[in-house]
């Protein structure tokens, strides 16, 4: 007990750093995701094509050469970008491609008379999804983009590579310094990602329930 | 104009006025099906065309192509004499001039059915929202639902749901009402409900194009019966002409399989 007592502030700062950088490459994903999902269901074939380009490249491409990119590549091309924003955009970008995934597979589980008949009454495309079927879709997405989220708040890790001081760059300093408390330097690195991604699931199971609609 | 004997003088010389929507050399293909084949066909304003035809004949594909959620290969189409635009603002524009009802129902399963009512006149027409909801509950009123209100359209029965479709098309102030097959997929005891519903609106000089298999809302409520096999239009006139004296082998055959059982 020691041990958390005497470290109590590295635990606190670095559990405030994954928090933040979860909260906002988070909301990058969630926005960008939606609106590459948006433009993956368009009727004009090049925002289909784009969209597509985006996913398929950022969902195949493993999170560190993304990282590597974003904090290295991107300042070739004078984009100079520090190193926490630069994890953040990372880990963003990267988890958009997969809950546009997730929300493109919501938006084909809205029935299609749900979109003809907001087209019929004279709705715009974009009206149609913001109206009718985004709304729908976003119920039937609630479980699949509780998993993209939850793996992204373990991917976040990866920014310990980058000079950024969040919960899995504890590990090596701790454990240097305090050799023998090995496990507890585990424990107490795993008990605080579950702080972030046990309540994350437990809103998110909840918001399903209240959003449930009936068919 | 419509391949309909020696009657197509007589029909087409009801006619009034600039037609209100008129297909002409209309052709449209599935892959290699030849789904709708030279269709020329006009309809005037007030007046209740009824289609109808076995299935896969294309009357759905006709009715649903008048506001163009099935785009058309060739020949055109004209809503109070405007060209149907490509897809686009100005299709939404024109589309929230036609009222559409579908055979299900599809109404917004999650919004209310005064939401139902009131999402095209407040986000299309830009109206007030409280202005919309008074005109939505006279209209719901109307179609005999005013109590259903406040419910989500899974709550309601098969009937129940399509009036409120009706109410939604007619908040838009259509010009004219596309009826797909409406009562197809209701229960039989229900389909009565909306059947009368529709004669009422088309006592009120609604001009509705009516794709169904009720013959007897045909008689009632038609002015004009058209008949369609294989993607043509086969028969054209009026339904007591159509029904008591046939003139296609294929109409009299049709006829006889589902006006005998």
């Amino acid at each position: 007990m020691q041990f958390f007592v005497d470290n109590l502030d590295l635990f606190w700062d670095a559990f405030l750093t994954t928090l933040s950088l979860s909260l906002l490459a988070g909301l990058l994903a969630l926005v960008l995701g939606t609106l590459l999902a948006a433009l993956r269901v368009s009727p004009i074939t090049p925002l289909r094509a784009l969209s597509t380009f985006y996913v398929e490249t950022f969902r195949n491409t493993p999170l560190t050469v993304v990282f590597f990119f974003v904090i290295f590549g991107l300042p070739q091309i004078d984009f100079v970008i520090d190193f926490f924003p630069g994890s953040v955009l990372a880990v963003g970008l990267y988890t958009a491609a997969f809950v546009c995934e997730a929300v493109r597979s919501g938006i084909n589980a809205v029935p299609a008379g749900q979109a003809e008949a907001s087209r019929a009454i004279g709705l715009t495309f974009s009206q149609s999804l913001r109206e009718v079927v985004l709304p729908q879709a976003f119920r039937t997405v609630v479980p699949p983009l509780g998993n993209v989220l939850i793996a992204m708040v373990k991917n976040t890790s990866i920014a310990a590579g980058f000079s950024v001081s969040e919960l899995s760059s504890l590990l090596p300093r701790l454990v240097n310094a305090n050799a023998g408390e090995l496990m507890l330097v585990l424990l107490g690195v795993v008990v605080c990602y579950m702080v972030i991604t046990l309540p994350a699931a437990f809103v998110l199971s909840r918001v399903e329930r209240r959003v449930a609609i009936l068919r | 104009m419509y391949a309909a004997g020696p009657r197509v003088a007589e029909v087409t010389s009801l006619a009034k006025g600039e037609p209100l929507v008129r297909l002409t050399g209309v052709n449209k293909w599935f892959g290699e099906l030849h789904v709708l084949q030279d269709i020329d066909l006009s309809i005037d304003r007030g007046e209740v065309v009824v289609v109808i035809g076995p299935s896969g004949s294309g009357k759905s594909t006709l009715c649903r192509a008048i506001n163009r959620l099935e785009a058309i290969e060739q020949g055109e189409i004209t809503i109070d004499g405007q060209r149907l635009p490509e897809e686009g603002k100005e299709l939404a524009r024109l589309r929230a001039d036609v009222g559409m009802v579908f055979q299900s129902f599809n109404l917004f399963a999650h919004k209310t059915i005064l939401e139902n009512v009131t999402l095209g006149p407040v986000k299309v027409r830009r109206k007030p929202k409280a202005e919309a909801e008074q005109r939505a509950r006279e209209l719901l009123d109307r179609v005999g639902v005013g109590a259903q209100a406040d419910k989500y359209p899974a709550q309601l029965s098969g009937g129940q749901q399509q009036r409120v479709a009706i109410a939604r098309a007619l908040a838009m102030d259509p010009k004219v009402m596309l009826f797909d097959e409406p009562t197809s997929a209701l229960d039989p005891e229900m389909i009565n409900e909306v059947l009368d519903v529709m004669t009422g609106l088309a006592r009120d000089g609604m001009t509705m194009v009516v794709v169904t298999h009720e013959m007897g809302f045909a008689r009632r409520a038609a002015n004009r019966v058209v008949f369609m096999d294989a993607g043509r239009v086969v028969e054209a006139a009026d339904p007591e002409t159509f029904f008591t004296r046939p003139q296609s082998d294929r109409a009299k055959d049709f006829l006889s399989k589902i006006l005998n059982h």
